[in-house]
């Protein structure tokens, strides 16, 4: 979302450059036009009553009779209007607007003045000017003769009109053109902060090769090398990570195994000394079974850490065939001594294809689980559907601990720090769970209303297709 | 009970477990490397072969398969990994039975006994399935007139499936009745063992008549 947002925002501001910058360009033009253009107008007209009151000036006598005033009208030519102290001769629409200030102003200044005024017909131009008089020593006075004329400026607006049009045009030719430049700024921008985003997501999803192309030498290029640069670094952080744990599972895998060689030969002294227990002195007896024990739990936790490390190593594989469920859930709990202590719900026609020892291991480790933690009676449930197989363990102890839902599947996971030992090695939840998922399911734990802590295993009861 | 043979090059392990089994009350002799073993053999005819596969010069499964190359004799290998590879390859060279480290004495009694089984007589009765003699009290085969060399658990996979001609037997029926294994046998025991058994008596391996696959169940023999 965020880009196209930034999208909007950068065509918005480029619109607005434009549309700023095009009205400015034009208003400018549009004003020195306008300008120059008036001032022409005004020019000429002011030049042309000049030149026509200069041409009758000369044959004026003074002081003047209406006649010559009319005829200094005709020259200058409708509108217009001449005064001569109470003598005025007038011609022509308009005149109404020569105000008294305009007249002072000739009379005052003994020059020629002018002033646009907009009427209701139309723009005009006032010219006044005081016809100037030559006396035999040369100097010019003004001769009380007061020339006015009134001249459209209708045209020169016309014309004005025209180019503001055009200016208004070109602004709005431009707009568009300024949408599409801000469309492809915009992409350049966009694309590779885009680029950005997705690599980075690739990043976090865990794909610890993503780059980003380094394209020219500007500020974005810049921050791809960076982006590259930290993407490197946290890859190599990674790989160093993944080498460590990689290195410390590997050497746990190592350490297990160098242990069988021990293992074996304590195994097998311990079984000597176990047959011999019976003739040996109290003391002696209560060591020799208390090594054989431990001797067993060890070699229970070190066959549940090799197992552990081949789900580490990805090497834990399923061996399946077609499994009477019940019977295998019975025959697990027959070798254990428990089938008598658990209440069995479970129908008799239930197969699955699965791995027969990986899901003794699961319920072993289930109903251990119950038995060590939980208190009886122990009820182990059995269901099926097409797809599925589903093996639920119910206790009547306390429940599970407080946030123990997810934590009792960690390895070596204790709800009471004061309990240090129990009888399973501590991977027992751990590897139930491996389990189920390598069969593509899951053991979910929670409590059962009106009893203690449940545990519901589900397999898929079939292989899939495709494996 | 039996004279056992232990190839094991682990001296603490070589002590205890001979100890061990001898208390179960075999003879164990006791060799360190795999040529010691072979040499061993052949000069003293043991009953049994406990082999670990772990062993410094010619490995375990070198060992096992000449072993096998000149003899019949009841492999249990020692599997330091119980891997499947460790496992599929053993049984390939020809091992009977294989337990894994740390092996309880008892449970490779138990193996050491279940295999002596395997060669114990039946009561004498010849039989014969479409040119291929069985004999239960001589403990022979004989395939058209040719005596076939059979081990004893080969052969007393044979003598298992043709006991009831035309009818099936799960691999876990197999596994308890030969290998005298608990509900967890490992299945591939047995199908290794059919395939070396078909290799020798069936005239075409790979579509038998004597030893059928009936897939998801188990073997039959024939019907011939």
């Amino acid at each position: 979302m965020r880009p196209r947002g930034l999208r909007v925002r950068l065509v918005l501001a480029f619109v607005l450059v434009t549309v700023i910058g095009a009205v400015a360009a034009a208003w400018a033009s549009y004003g020195s036009a306008r300008g120059s253009m008036v001032d022409e107008a005004q020019q000429r007209a002011t030049d042309e009553i000049r030149r026509r009151v200069a041409a009758v000036t000369a044959d004026l006598t003074y002081p003047p009779d209406q006649g010559a005033l009319d005829r200094l009208r005709a020259a200058v030519g409708a509108p217009a209007l001449v005064t001569y102290g109470s003598l005025s001769s007038a011609e022509g629409t308009g005149l109404g607007l020569l105000t008294g200030e305009l007249r002072a102003e000739v009379r005052d200044r003994e020059a020629l003045v002018f002033q646009r005024v907009t009427s209701d017909e139309g723009p005009r131009l006032l010219v006044g000017t005081p016809v100037m008089r030559t006396s035999v020593d040369g100097a010019r006075a003004p001769s009380g003769i007061e020339v006015y004329a009134v001249r459209d400026l209708t045209p020169t607006q016309q014309r004005i009109d025209a180019s503001a049009e055009a200016a208004v045009r070109t602004s709005a030719l431009a707009l568009p053109l300024a949408i599409v430049l801000a469309l492809f700024a915009a992409g350049g921008v966009l694309r590779p902060v885009r680029e950005l985003g997705g690599t980075a997501r690739r990043l976090a999803d865990g794909d610890l090769d993503a780059r980003l192309r380094v394209r020219g030498s500007d500020e974005l290029a810049e921050l791809s090398a960076t982006f590259n640069h930290m993407a490197a670094e946290l890859q190599d952080s990674v790989d160093e990570l993944r080498r460590m744990e990689a290195d410390s599972r590997r050497f746990v895998a190592d350490v297990s195994h160098e242990l069988r060689t021990p293992l074996t030969t304590l195994t097998a002294v311990a079984e000597v000394l176990e047959g011999e227990a019976q003739r040996m002195t109290p003391d002696a007896r209560e060591s020799t079974l208390l090594a054989v024990e431990e001797t067993r739990k060890l070699t229970r936790l070190v066959e549940d850490l090799i197992e552990v490390s081949r789900f580490d190593s990805g090497t834990a594989s399923l061996r399946r065939e077609q499994v009477w469920v019940r019977r295998a859930v019975e025959d697990c709990l027959r070798a254990r001594g428990l089938l008598d202590q658990v209440e069995l719900d479970a129908p008799d026609d239930v197969t699955a294809v699965l791995d027969r020892r990986r899901l003794d291991v699961l319920v072993a480790n289930l109903v251990g689980n119950a038995f060590t933690h939980g208190r009886p009676p122990v009820l182990v449930r059995l269901r099926a559907d097409d797809e599925q197989v589903e093996v639920t363990v119910v206790d009547h102890g306390p429940g599970l601990p407080e946030g123990g839902r997810h934590r009792v599947f960690e390895r070596f996971y204790k709800a009471d720090a004061a309990r240090t030992r129990s009888e399973g090695s501590g991977l027992g939840l751990a590897l139930a769970l491996e389990n189920a998922r390598l069969h593509g399911g899951d053991v979910v734990a929670g409590d059962e209303p009106g009893a203690g802590a449940r545990f519901v295993a589900t397999l898929r009861r079939f292989p899939r297709e495709d494996t | 009970m039996a004279q056992v043979l232990l190839i094991e090059d682990d001296p603490a392990i070589r002590r205890s477990l001979g100890m061990a089994l001898g208390r179960h009350g075999h003879r164990v002799r006791a060799a360190e490397t795999g040529e010691d073993g072979l040499r061993q053999s052949r000069a003293e005819r043991p009953e049994v072969v406990v082999l670990d596969l772990m062993l410094p010069g010619i490995d375990g499964f070198e060992v096992c398969r000449r072993l096998r190359a000149d003899s019949g004799v009841p492999i249990i290998m020692v599997t330091a990994r119980g891997d499947d590879f460790d496992v599929v390859s053993g049984l390939e060279a020809g091992a009977d039975d294989y337990v894994v480290k740390p092996v309880e004495p008892r449970v490779l009694d138990a193996r050491i006994r279940a295999v002596l089984r395997r060669g114990v007589a039946e009561p004498q009765r010849v039989e014969t399935h479409a040119g291929l003699v069985l004999d239960r009290g001589g403990m022979t085969v004989a395939k058209d007139g040719e005596p076939v060399t059979l081990t004893p658990t080969e052969l007393r996979v044979l003598l298992e499936l043709s006991r009831t001609p035309g009818q099936v037997l799960s691999r876990q029926q197999l596994l308890e009745s030969v290998w005298e294994h608990d509900y967890l046998g490992d299945s591939r025991l047995v199908d290794n063992c059919v395939q070396r058994l078909r290799a020798k008596i069936e005239t075409d391996p790979a579509s038998p008549v004597f030893v059928q696959t009936v897939r998801g169940f188990g073997y039959r023999f024939g019907p011939v």
